[in-house]
């Protein structure tokens, strides 16, 4: 029997490593639509005028409880239509209620939903989000069901979606729920479960709004959309930086979703004979990968590269190392994880690692409770440890920061700070903007190596609590540190302020793990992505199996 | 009504722009949360602390002792409870340590309460007239209503880390025990010898 021991974090756990993975099993919206296959999805009211205007609501229930998505439809100029977080009026709004609505509860977010950040929730509703119409497909759609003909499949295929959120929030923001409230409950025991659900939810309303305006338009001729057609329209999102200092400031969290990870591949590299079943269904997947991966279309050079590197990655893998081999060797994912590894690139050997998850829900599922953390367990500083152990801690975890020489004026040529006007994350250049005095604490590399130089001036046999009297500027990096020694996976290993940061590769990291695909970048700090594609609908789920996101594209 | 997200990011930020550290304001984040989890006014006695550091420069001590004065000056709450904090087995050796004095000590509250987590012991704060009894960061009693109270000083305040010790007589244990047995089974001779997975006689 082989020992195969977790992939080392100071390789895992590089920007350009996380910014490689893919959706996989492990994901949100998948393990979202597995939680909740058997549970009732039922529209509850759907009043819309002619033009899709107006309140609907849509519950998911089993018999101890329910949740209910409220929409508020709204006109909206053209040139008041915009994706940035400062924007102030959108398509539609929507809120996750937990339990039914009652009346004045749906008047008070009638007054409140539709302003989004500026109005206020209450502990009774779970997580908060908006959505546009996409300009591109959104009245086609609509003009081509009036007349009683399907859209245009190859524009469904390029857009993806008929709505995209330009925000969904959760947990305590503007008067929402905390999470201690509902943390308990088994359907939420897996993270941005509600979120998953409002976006699953928000889906199923751009289908029956658009076929309403479709019908409102002309009855005698108005079709509905077809399912086929359906199941090819997710949601898109536009994510820009404010998901970035997350996967910073919730380290435990991070080390969880990405030992989920690193476990359930070390549990199948550590499978000795893999079936022929098992097999069938990697070669399907990487089969279906091929065609999915043609349709990811984007006008980012930065992106297209990747797309082009990870599918002359996989030909080759197919080429050089699938055609040969013999499915009857042991150990055999392990042998073709140590090839991927020697002869792809990231993106590649990634997506693989992905796909290798596909066989196995006996492995999968049962991590995919764990992924979820309590920050606050983890807080206090352990301050009887000396200073000699804090520098041994630092040597073994930090090893690739330490390399990292700050006094050069590229290694910290950015900041991250938080914008008056939106209160949301943004990152400048030091040298050419205002506001550095007021960076935010994500530039962990660079403090853990301010940490390291000031803790080789004092006594090694201090305490850390001696030391902390002295240096309480450095106080929540002596936390990170000690948070990183029981959670190997909680730190990212690269410098988050350098000249080269591409702020991309946090944010595809955090939405390869929702679920998102087809990242497409519009910039290096925001892109567009969709999630649900090719999705079973709520009328399919009782009867979906899990690898509708690879045969659900074609 | 704020939700305690809110109310730990909030805290966390006016704390630093106040000109505290990241790391000290991320602990007044969490110990405000907590302290409006409890119902006591942590936000109001924040705001109020924040608002009077605009006059002058907190200190906390420079080490733990039985004793800690600051000559004509009051120590910081922040400063003071990380520093108790950070030399919990120092103050468990203590049992007892007195502060001349402290800025806004409800501030101090939270502090001592997770510092009677870390050492599993309950601690009895004196602040002036007031004494609060602070529970593993389980609960905070107090002998006199410190709900809506903002405290700008205390002149006194003392730590006092209690023994374990039973709340109860010995007799009443005796009794209570006694009533207990009564869901238990008189074994008969035969269920001494089958009842269990070994054997009357265990010779390994």
């Amino acid at each position: 029997m082989i020992n195969i021991q977790l992939r080392d974090p100071n390789k895992v756990m590089t920007l350009s490593r996380l910014g490689s993975f893919h959706q996989s099993k492990l994901s949100f919206l998948r393990s979202f639509i597995r939680e909740f296959k058997e549970w009732d999805f039922q529209q509850d009211l759907f009043d819309l005028d002619s033009n899709g205007y107006g309140t609907a609501i849509y519950s998911v229930r089993n018999k101890e409880r329910v949740y209910s998505l409220i929409c508020f439809s709204n006109e909206l100029k053209p040139s008041e239509r915009s994706d940035r977080v400062i924007a102030t009026k959108w398509d539609t709004a929507f809120v996750l209620h937990d339990g039914i609505p009652a009346t004045e509860d749906i008047e008070r977010l009638r007054n409140n939903v539709p302003k989004q950040e500026i109005g206020r929730m209450s502990y009774k509703e779970l997580t908060l989000s908006r959505a546009n119409k996409s300009v591109r497909i959104f009245d086609h759609v609509v003009d081509n069901l009036s007349s009683g003909q399907q859209p245009d499949i190859d524009i469904v295929n390029e857009v993806g979606y008929l709505y995209r959120t330009t925000a969904v929030y959760g947990s305590g923001k503007f008067g929402l729920a905390d999470r201690y409230r509902i943390k308990d409950r088994a359907e939420i025991n897996g993270p941005f479960r509600l979120e998953m659900m409002l976006v699953y939810l928000v889906r199923e309303f751009t289908f029956d709004q658009v076929n309403h305006i479709a019908k409102a338009k002309s009855p005698e001729t108005a079709v509905p959309l077809d399912n086929k057609i359906a199941r090819r329209l997710g949601i898109g999102n536009s994510t820009g930086l404010g998901m970035a200092p997350f996967i910073v400031n919730h380290p435990i969290l991070l080390h969880k979703w990405i030992f989920a990870r690193e476990e359930a591949l070390r549990q199948i590299r550590s499978i000795e004979k893999v079936s022929l079943s098992d097999f069938e269904i990697f070669k399907n997947c990487l089969h279906q990968s091929k065609y999915n991966i043609d349709t990811w279309k984007t006008e980012s050079d930065y992106q297209n590269k990747k797309i082009k590197s990870l599918k002359t990655d996989l030909e080759k893998f197919e080429i050089e190392f699938l055609q040969s081999l013999n499915i009857d060797e042991e150990y055999l994912w392990n042998t073709l994880y140590q090839w991927i590894e020697k002869n792809l690139r990231e993106e590649g050997v990634e997506y693989i690692v992905s796909m290798l998850m596909e066989p196995y829900d006996e492995i999968v599922n049962p991590l995919v409770k764990e992924m979820s953390s309590d920050e606050d367990l983890y807080f206090d500083i352990p301050t009887k440890h000396k200073v000699a152990d804090l520098i041994s801690m630092i040597q073994k975890n930090y090893k690739s920061m330490l390399r990292i020489d700050f006094n050069t004026k590229e290694s910290i040529s950015n900041f991250w700070f938080i914008s008056k006007n939106k209160e949301e994350p943004r990152i400048a250049n030091r040298y050419e903007e205002e506001g550095s005095e007021l960076e935010q604490p994500l530039a962990v590399a660079r403090d853990v190596v301010n940490l390291y130089q000031r803790l080789l001036t004092v006594p090694s046999t201090q305490t850390i609590a001696e030391f902390l009297i002295k240096n309480d500027d450095l106080r929540h990096v002596v936390r990170r540190c000690h948070i990183v020694e029981k959670f190997p996976y909680a730190e990212i290993q690269d410098n988050t302020v350098g000249e080269n940061l591409v702020p991309l590769d946090m944010l595809r990291f955090k939405l390869s793990f929702f679920g998102a695909q087809k990242f497409d970048p519009r910039s290096d700090k925001w892109l567009r992505i969709c999630m649900y594609q090719g999705a079973p609908l709520i009328n399919e789920l009782n009867n979906s199996n899990d690898m509708w996101i690879y045969e659900g594209q074609s | 009504m704020k939700s305690s997200s809110e109310i730990d990011t909030v805290a966390k930020r006016a704390t630093k722009a106040s000109g505290f550290s990241w790391g000290i304001a991320e602990e007044v984040g969490k110990n405000i949360k907590s302290l409006e989890l409890l119902g006591i006014g942590g936000v109001e006695n924040l705001n109020a602390y924040l608002k009077a550091l605009k006059n002058h420069k907190p200190e906390g001590p420079q080490e733990i002792l039985k004793n800690n004065k600051l000559q004509g000056k009051s120590f910081c709450p922040f400063y003071t409870g990380t520093a108790l904090i950070d030399a919990a087995e120092q103050v468990l050796e203590l049992k007892t340590l007195k502060f001349n004095s402290i800025d806004y000590p409800i501030l101090m509250l939270p502090f001592i309460n997770r510092l009677s987590y870390k050492i599993g012991r309950m601690i009895i704060v004196k602040m002036d007239k007031y004494e609060i009894n602070l529970n593993l960061n389980r609960f905070i009693s107090s002998n006199m209503d410190i709900r809506n109270t903002v405290l700008q000083s205390s002149q006194s305040f003392e730590i006092n880390v209690l023994e374990s010790k039973d709340t109860f007589k010995p007799e009443t244990w005796e009794q209570l025990y006694e009533l207990s047995t009564e869901t238990f089974v008189e074994e008969s001779e035969r269920l001494k010898s089958t009842a269990a997975g070994a054997g009357v006689i265990d010779n390994d």
